[in-house]
């Protein structure tokens, strides 16, 4: 690990003034609103470009302030309490997803040690040992709020939205606690400054290809992809974004745990989705690509890039990035079925993963201790036949015994309904009179090719509309 | 707020300031909502009926064998977490890593037997 100058460590952390301190944590809450403010806009704009639409474009400049007006509409909205919801806890739920997932960004590193007001300081709230599990705490507790907002509604939709909800974050979070082992194992630390700092930059590998000592890339984007494809991929699960969307599958269970929701305490539930993808996409950025750092062409020339306050622009614009991925993917995929997403989750991410982490704790331990060629090749080797041998012995699946259809018949109990004859051809009614359609030659010309883009144009009536 | 604590206490006050700011809000939501109770307004979403029984549901039990597969996995990553920090330290070297593979092979047989007895078997 290698550290620069303005790198801060965790030693730079808990000497700030107070006033530095609370000036710090407004500053983190008013980037968590804002960018749920933009969040919400940029999603339905993005959304809207993608369907050829126009998008917010009524309030404000390109339609900036239309959240703001949202907002504003729902907290002068009625707010309605059934009557068999459970009132204390059916108050309070809202509140939970919010407040933890503004917490979690108090332990994202926005930038190195800059100075503010003639004090140096790093560019992150705090940090403490165990950074990178303070924001898997947070993301657990939101489930908190899910599951007991469906349950305290006293209603069949939220309470089944919310205990599906429940079983895909959790079944999610293991997937992504296990993906960022190999994070941990790489960098050799868990606070989030320490794993920007361990990407710092490319050293030459220990291992030689024939006397050419590469370049390790240096952000665990590339290093460790598995674990980046299965954080992603249940960072998506975790914040119930689509394709994982299913707790408020509007077309099976209304609008999931929210359905009894209204006025501000459904904007509180909206806005924590927003907050955890803001918050999903920091850590990514933190984790994989490298924090703060200025991506690669960017260092090469400019060596003042990652001092100052200049490393916020990186930060912010791989945010942007992660953010337009979250929506691309909304806009690209259809929802998976349930069956299918716990199915993705437990046989496919969760294994992959402990493979993973076992295969690549090996290999460093191997790259450690200097293995002789001979006994490396014997290692590499051993695993392979282990390996081959699973695949040979794994007991193949039965084949379904096959029936014919007078089988089937044959095997049905006596007493059973009488069949009808399976081969039966419905004769055409003598009375229906055949019609035979006929049409004219289509005769497209120019003038008619822009006739279809008007009725397209009342459709924005998006599904996060409040 | 120095020291080791003093980060933690930091934290705490984010989520301080995070209650504070929720507080607020409700507030001026109770202040300037129109508030016109009616008896129709206040039942259940959709046709309006009421849940039949008292108000402790039922639950697939399905459900609660996730949250159990989930507990095995939870204890799992409080060993693994430490571990992935410390194995590449010297003093450790392959013994660690051939413990831990032990380890997750145990529980990835709990894994194993859950996949065997079709619990993730959606149907």
């Amino acid at each position: 690990m290698r550290f620069l100058t303005q790198d801060p460590t965790l030693a730079d952390f808990g000497h700030d003034p107070w006033w530095l301190i609370l000036l710090k944590i407004v500053v983190a809450f008013i980037f968590g609103m804002s960018m749920i403010l933009l969040g919400v806009w940029f999603e339905r704009r993005v959304v809207a470009r993608m369907a050829v639409r126009p998008g917010l474009n009524q309030v404000g400049p390109f339609g900036l302030l239309q959240t703001l007006a949202d907002g504003i509409k729902g907290i002068l909205k009625e707010d309605l309490l059934p009557r068999t919801a459970d009132k204390v806890v059916f108050f309070f739920a809202p509140t939970v997803p919010a407040i933890f997932a503004l917490t979690a960004l108090s332990v994202i590193p926005f930038g190195p040690m800059v100075s503010i007001f003639g004090v140096q300081t790093p560019l992150q709230v705090t940090d403490v040992p165990v950074a990178v599990l303070v924001v898997l705490a947070c993301s657990a507790m939101g489930i908190y709020g899910i599951v007991l907002g469906g349950w305290a509604s006293g209603s069949t939709y939220p309470l089944l939205g919310g205990l599906r909800s429940s079983a895909q974050m959790i079944s999610y979070e293991v997937a992504m606690g296990l993906s960022i082992v190999a994070v941990f194992m790489t960098a050799g630390t868990m606070s989030t400054s320490g794993i920007v700092a361990a990407q710092a930059g490319g050293s030459e590998a220990s291992w030689s290809i024939f006397g050419w000592h590469p370049t390790v890339p240096s952000w665990y984007a590339i290093l460790l992809i598995p674990s980046f494809l299965i954080f992603v991929v249940s960072a998506f699960g975790e914040t119930n974004r689509a394709p994982f969307d299913l707790p408020e599958a509007e077309t099976e269970l209304v609008a999931g745990y929210m359905t009894e929701y209204s006025s501000i305490k459904f904007l509180l539930y909206l806005l924590s989705e927003y907050v955890a993808m803001v918050v999903m996409s920091s850590i990514i950025a933190t984790m994989f690509l490298g924090g703060w750092r200025a991506p690669w062409p960017i260092t090469a020339f400019w060596s003042g890039a990652n001092s100052g306050w200049w490393p916020l622009l990186w930060f912010l614009a791989k945010v942007v990035l992660l953010l337009f991925i979250f929506v691309w993917v909304r806009a690209t995929l259809p929802r998976l079925r349930y069956d299918q997403f716990m199915k993705l989750g437990w046989k496919v991410l969760l294994p992959v993963n402990l493979i993973w982490i076992l295969l690549l704790g090996g290999l460093r331990v191997m790259q450690d201790e200097q293995f002789s060629g001979r006994n490396r090749w014997l290692i590499i080797g051993g695993a392979v036949v282990a390996v081959l041998l699973v695949a040979l012995l794994w007991p193949a699946r039965k084949a379904e015994p096959k029936t014919t259809l007078e089988e089937q018949m044959s095997a049905r109990p006596s007493g059973s309904f009488p069949l009808p004859p399976l081969d039966l051809q419905v004769p055409p009614s003598p009375r229906a009179k055949r019609v035979v359609a006929e049409r004219r030659p289509a005769n497209v010309t120019a003038s008619g090719a822009g006739s279809g883009q008007v009725a397209d144009a009342d459709t924005d009536a998006d599904e996060k509309e409040v | 707020m120095g020291g080791y604590l003093g980060s933690y206490a930091t934290l705490g006050l984010l989520l301080a300031v995070g209650v504070l700011f929720f507080l607020v809000a409700m507030t001026a939501n109770r202040l300037l909502r129109t508030n016109r109770p009616s008896a129709a307004k206040s039942t259940t979403y959709e046709c309006g009926l009421d849940p039949v029984g008292g108000d402790w549901a039922q639950a697939q039990i399905r459900y609660y064998v996730y949250a159990y597969l989930y507990v095995l996995f939870a204890v799992e990553a409080v060993f693994l977490f430490p571990w992935a920090v410390i194995f590449d330290d010297p003093g450790f070297g392959m013994t660690a890593v051939v413990e831990m593979g032990i380890f997750v092979g145990v529980l990835a047989l709990g894994l194993l037997y859950a996949w065997r007895k079709r619990v993730l078997q959606w149907t």
